[in-house]
């Protein structure tokens, strides 16, 4: 068993140095590229020393899947192969996982929902997979556009959970997202998500890290939980005493299990914060009116404001980066002065609006709004007018006929 | 900083896991005592404390040291044996330290043998029939530990120590992160250090049990 440490500074078959992580993403030369988002998942898996790769075809990560076989053919990539299904391919990442590799799959909407019973089951055993979620409608009739109602239903699921807004959220997130999930005190998979389409198929500029540095490997030795013993708990799942008995005792290491699994989210909160700057961005968080928003929804926001601003109506803007760990005090903090708090979502239900109206005193100053969904773009005009109605202010109808 | 201490039980039917209650697991070259952060130090001088007032003081050492799978594994093993060594050289008449292995995390119902090893999923019963009153966690798995620790705070008196390889554990009453030999032995030493200057509690230790 070698040290990680070690390894630094070494070569591996690709001629990539294996470089410390903290300076990868913050000391490196940085080379600005015109990507798109898909292109942008591969080159981060590039430079991410990823043992297993496994996905099955599902729009919009297609394309991503496919570049990634692309890395795999040059050498970059340990293994890879399309699953059966879904379900079968997150069942074949938790199997790669026991065995001690570094794992990454990418999924969408119906397969998502399709493979969920594995993440409970990734969480529950302390695999630190990572899955990129290019969230797209879920529901019948079918929809292969952008909207984040899947989110929804990774949120309790044990698994960290981020939201990335830009191509180049995505591309540090990734390697980063390695960093924290594979902490041994938190070694939990990690939903890394944007919203289909908006971030996977429009190009953008996105500072690149050298593509000769790369992550330092995996240990499976730090893991939590032993790796691959078949005669223990996580392996051996469902004939064991503790998940079959009933009994007072079984129960109470079930219940002490799950929280655990709750605890490691929590434990990833010192360590997102370190790696992502903090679990929030704020901007003018001394304004009475606040858009709180993840994913493209933010972008959307941020030309609200400008559009607002030219009206002379000052507005602030909270960034959440992670949803689970979930940001509760640096909400409240940068909502505290807010007698106005707007949050444009992607999706029908609202559920960032309720997580937040859950987080903070004084809910009824959330307007759980706007919203769009099942395809659907968000004009910033239409955040704009919601917060000038909200204001009594006069704004004008986007509905065109019949306004 | 939270106001939760992490403290001997019986705590509750289901206690909460420390990191739920805002406990946060300490830097390099700290511990925590009872879920505040603390120097190292600090936490060796209780430690050994902790120890030395125990009626029985008890080494549980996990799969990661009682197996020879690498070297390093090896001397810690040989170093938990030296501090259980010390232990008993150092206690005084009618305390009786005990080492009590955690070979794996197999549960074994109904027929785990409390007198020969503990089990993580229910360490309670070890605790119990042993009248353990002071405990250390070594080379067991994190989450293995935490499961156990909090059960542990759960139902039982027991003070938890951990001597942990890697971050620590909020669910021990006192815990290390980034155990070596080093802080193994010195740990040995400072039990020896305070040998005699520390009363033992030999009248109240009852475990949490009902008598």
């Amino acid at each position: 068993m070698a040290d990680i440490h070690s390894v630094i500074g070494t070569k591996n078959k690709k001629g990539q140095t294996y470089t410390d992580t903290w300076k990868l993403m913050n000391e490196a030369p940085r080379t600005p590229s015109f990507f798109t988002g898909s292109e942008v998942i591969k080159e981060a898996l590039r430079r991410a020393s990823c043992d297993v790769m496994i996905a099955y075809p599902i729009t919009p990560q297609s394309e991503a899947a496919a570049l990634i076989g692309e890395l795999f053919a040059e050498g970059y990539i340990g293994d890879y192969f399309r699953g059966e299904s879904e379900f079968a391919v997150m069942s074949q990442c938790a199997g790669a996982a026991f065995g001690g590799a570094r794992v990454f799959t990418t999924t969408a909407g119906p397969g998502t929902m399709r493979a969920m019973e594995n993440f409970p089951m990734w969480s529950g055993a302390r695999l630190p997979i990572q899955m990129i979620v290019t969230c797209r409608g879920i529901n019948s009739p079918l929809s292969i556009q952008p909207d984040t109602l899947e989110i929804a239903y990774l949120l309790n699921t044990g698994m960290l959970v981020w939201h990335a807004e830009t191509a180049q959220d995505f591309f540090d997130w990734i390697l980063k997202g390695y960093m924290v999930s594979e902490e041994p005190d938190v070694h939990l998979p990690l939903a890394l998500c944007c919203d289909g389409f908006f971030v996977t198929h429009t190009k953008d500029v996105v500072n690149l890290t050298p593509a000769d540095m790369c992550l330092p490997p995996y240990d499976p030795y730090r893991s939590p939980v032993p790796c691959m013993d078949m005669e223990c708990p996580p392996v051996r799942m469902m004939r064991d005493p503790f998940v079959m008995k009933s009994n007072y005792i079984s129960y109470a290491t079930h219940a002490s299990w799950q929280q655990e699994i709750w605890a490691a989210v929590e434990r990833s909160r010192k360590h997102s914060i370190h790696w992502l700057n903090g679990l929030i961005d704020t901007e003018n968080t001394d304004a009475e009116i606040i858009i709180v928003a993840s994913g493209t929804a933010v972008s959307q926001g941020r030309e609200a404001i400008r559009l607002l601003e030219d009206e002379g109506v000052r507005c602030g803007l909270v960034k959440v980066k992670t949803l689970r760990p979930w940001p509760e005090e640096e909400i409240r903090e940068a909502t505290k002065n807010a007698k106005h708090i707007f949050v444009p979502e992607f999706n029908v239900t609202g559920w960032l609006a309720k997580e937040i109206k859950a987080t903070i005193s004084n809910p009824e100053r959330v307007h759980a709004g706007p919203r769009v969904c099942g395809g659907m773009t968000m004009p910033p005009e239409i955040i704009v007018s919601e917060i000038k109605t909200a204001l009594g202010m006069k704004t004008f109808s986007l509905a065109g006929r019949g306004s | 900083m939270s106001d939760y201490r992490v403290l001997p039980g019986p705590e509750h039917f289901l206690p909460p896991a420390a990191a739920s209650m805002g406990i946060c697991l300490p830097n390099p070259g700290e511990a925590h005592i009872n879920g505040v952060i603390a120097p190292e130090e600090k936490a060796y001088e209780e430690a050994a404390r902790q120890f030395l007032m125990a009626k029985v003081p008890t080494i549980f050492p996990g799969p990661l040291v009682l197996w020879a799978w690498n070297e390093k594994a090896a001397k810690k093993a040989t170093a938990v044996r030296h501090l259980f060594n010390t232990l008993v050289e150092c206690v005084q008449p009618g305390q009786k330290p005990m080492l009590i292995p955690m070979p794996d995390y197999r549960p074994k119902y109904p027929k785990i043998n409390p007198e020969v090893e503990i089990n993580p999923n229910h360490p309670n019963l070890t605790i119990w029939h042993n009248r353990i009153d002071c405990c250390m966690f070594i080379g067991v798995h994190c989450h293995q530990a935490n499961l156990s620790l909090k059960i542990i705070r759960g139902g039982t008196s027991c003070y938890t120590i951990a001597m942990c390889a890697q971050a620590g554990h909020e669910d021990a009453m006192l815990s290390f992160r980034d155990a070596s030999v080093e802080k193994i032995m010195k740990l040995a030493d400072t039990v020896k250090r305070l040998k005699g200057t520390v009363q033992p509690r030999l009248a109240s230790a009852n475990n949490g049990v009902s008598s």
